[in-house]
């Protein structure tokens, strides 16, 4: 005896159950059918709040609408919004900037994180505490992460200045990370760096972990050094994954936000003004809205396509 | 006869796989376009890249393996 109620039995409970109404009701839809009424409220939900605004957006990209002139008459314009985001000197060294923060910010979570990843893969005693410190700031909120950062950068109080100091030798409030034209950039890689690279870690773990130990044996067999097993074993195995990593962590930074709006707002004057943060202001501040929807669109276009090669990678990985 | 040859003419050239990859290196190629900050040209012409690799790679995801 399982003490489990057979199938049979549950079945007739829930018949029993069912109000007479809706049983009636019920009864006479096919299987299609009623597959189709448990979806359709989330259709109509995704259709409200994604595709709905997506068309509008794509509408009115192609028009002078600004949002604080509503009665103001809504002209066509063309592609010329399109135009003069692609023509304009200050979006495209906004795009440089985000270029930037997007490849240093890959470069240093990718060595990094796999350089973590590779040393909690040995499982030394305490790999598992470790493990769960190293993810701690990945847990954290955004806005969290970039208040106290903006604490820790205050160049009279904040500690990041004074552990630099203890380092170097320079006098603590003889530089501002913040407020300096050649460092903001640097502090926003750094606190992204501090805060995702944990994620590359455990994508890279996982990549370390799928290798099976019996091709390091036939290694150790061959009398392959640790350093011809590293790059001739463990970087080859663990390269889909990495790519992975690499490929999510570029989508995301290529549109953050967040972070960088809470820590510099894009200055001191645009050094750190990202794709995003122009977005904002051309939307928000200067209320260009048929304008900000025709970069809105060519911002999507470009990550929808990056997305597009992550899941081809990410099927690639699947497939190993 | 000939329609059998003329559908596995067909088949090998709209096969997925070398599309896939050719939609990939032009969305690549439009993304590397629009962060570059040597030319101005290729700032302008990336968008359009994008969207044609982009287009591309939602029609050949529905050609054969």
């Amino acid at each position: 005896m399982t003490g489990q109620t057979p199938p049979d039995r549950i079945a007739e409970r829930v018949a029993a159950a069912t109000p007479q109404a809706l049983a009636t009701g019920v009864r006479g839809l096919s299987d299609r059918a009623i597959a189709w009424i448990f979806i359709t409220p989330t259709m109509l939900l995704l259709l409200a709040i994604n595709i709905f605004p997506l068309i509008w957006t794509i509408q009115l990209s192609f028009t002078n609408f600004r949002a604080n002139r509503t009665n103001a008459a809504v002209k066509n314009v063309g592609i010329d919004n399109y135009t003069s985001i692609l023509s304009d000197p200050d979006i495209w060294a906004a795009m440089q900037s985000t270029a930037h923060f997007v490849f240093w910010t890959i470069i240093l979570q990718t060595l990094i994180g796999f350089t973590l990843a590779w040393l909690l893969d040995r499982k030394f005693r305490g790999h598992g505490f470790w493990t769960t410190i190293i993810l701690i700031p990945m847990m954290l909120s955004p806005a969290v992460v970039g208040n106290f950062w903006r604490f820790l950068y205050q160049p009279q109080i904040g500690l990041f200045n004074y552990i630099i100091a203890f380092f170097t030798g320079v006098d603590p409030s003889s530089f501002e990370m913040i407020g300096s034209v050649q460092l903001a950039p640097w502090s926003i890689i750094i606190v992204d760096t501090w805060m995702w690279t944990p994620y590359v870690m455990l994508i890279c773990l996982a990549g370390l972990r799928s290798i099976p130990d019996y091709i390091y044996e036939a290694a150790e067999v061959d009398r392959a050094s640790h350093w011809r097993q590293f790059w001739s074993i463990t970087i080859p195995m663990a390269l889909p994954f990495i790519m992975l990593a690499v490929l999510f962590r570029g989508i995301e930074n290529f549109k953050m936000f967040d972070m960088v709006n809470l820590l510099t707002s894009g200055g001191p004057g645009s050094t750190t003004e990202v794709a995003s943060i122009t977005l904002k202001r051309e939307a928000f501040e200067k209320w260009r809205t048929g304008f900000s929807s025709a970069f809105a669109i060519i911002l999507f276009v470009t990550v929808f396509g990056l997305a597009n090669i992550y899941v081809k990678a990410l099927n690639q990985v699947k497939s190993r | 006869m000939s329609n059998q040859s003329e559908r596995s003419l067909l088949s090998r050239i709209f096969r997925r796989g070398p599309w896939e990859t050719a939609a990939t290196l032009f969305i690549a190629a439009g993304v590397l376009m629009l962060l570059q900050p040597f030319a101005m040209i290729l700032y302008t012409m990336s968008f359009i890249t994008t969207l044609i690799g982009v287009v591309m790679f939602i029609v050949v995801t529905k050609f054969p393996e």
